[in-house]
């Protein structure tokens, strides 16, 4: 965690993409360019269906859920940043199309709680204001 | 000299034999959109709601149509299909009633968030529908 951003008067942190790889030692499966990309904020959801009705400004999905819809859904919400969890492995179409999008892929080996759990103690947050995701 | 048309027109066929193609149309658009230079709150509003509606049309309709026209005020999106229809309009728009199968819930979808979502991220929404001949819903979001 390296640097700290302000939103009206709170402070929330902000987290770079290659820290969260580091933070999950997880596996780059595509989009090396993004890795100095900063986010604010993360979900964790297998259930595309609340991502797309609650996610707000949120940078990075956690999920469990393996299939094109998780790019897809991440790019619709202006996510820049999939972690696979469990060991997921996405096929070659997903990543194609997480490349095509734009989208960083990694895949973890630790489970969703875990991973969320680490990444919220480094800093990682939900943004002010935000009550929903 | 050529003239630009006042309205931009997209035609897409949304596949409905393939989930996992669903939602191709609506990355489309928002990259049309994108290149056309359309403020992003404008582009997610309208993305995402195209987006809800075509993953609705494979999951209830076997597929249909997807019309999306960009006019100087406002971008209308017109999905249609020649599913079975929406016996209760009303009971379809609460949060959390769905009727997807386990098959789709599995695959991250059917929480019964989609007709609300797409009335949230739009400025308008008409729903025509008839059961048993199928749904047409319009959606506007104003510039």
């Amino acid at each position: 965690m390296t640097v700290f951003a302000v939103r009206g008067r709170m402070e929330f942190a902000l987290m770079k993409i290659h820290e969260i790889k580091e933070i999950l030692g997880a596996e780059l499966l595509c989009g090396d360019e993004s890795m100095d990309s900063d986010v604010y904020s993360a979900c964790c959801s297998d259930m595309m269906s609340d991502v797309l009705a609650y996610v707000k400004d949120q940078g990075v999905l956690i999920t469990g859920l393996v299939n094109p819809q998780v790019i897809r859904t991440a790019s619709m919400m202006d996510m820049i940043c999939v972690v696979f969890v469990r060991s997921k492995t996405p096929s070659d179409e997903i990543i194609k199309l997480a490349n095509d999008c734009g989208i960083v892929v990694m895949r973890s080996t630790l489970r969703a709680f875990e991973a969320c759990g680490l990444l919220y103690t480094a800093g990682l947050s939900r943004l002010p204001g935000d009550r929903n995701a | 000299m050529i003239e630009m048309p006042d309205t931009l027109k997209f035609h897409f066929d949304v596949d409905g034999s393939d989930f996992s193609s669903a939602g191709e149309a609506s990355v489309v658009v928002k990259k049309k959109l994108r290149q056309l230079g359309y403020p992003a709150d404008i582009i997610r509003k309208v993305s995402i709601a195209m987006y809800e509606g075509e993953i609705n049309m494979v999951i209830h309709a076997n597929g249909g149509t997807a019309e999306v026209e960009i006019h100087e005020n406002e971008i209308v999106i017109i999905l249609s299909d020649h599913g079975p229809g929406i016996p209760d309009v009303n009971l379809a728009m609460q949060e959390g009633y769905s009727t997807a199968r386990e098959n789709i819930r599995v695959l991250g979808f059917g929480a019964g968030m989609g007709l609300p979502n797409m009335k949230k991220y739009t400025d308008y929404m008409k729903i025509d529908t008839k059961v048993g001949e199928g749904t047409t819903i319009t959606m506007k979001v104003y510039l």
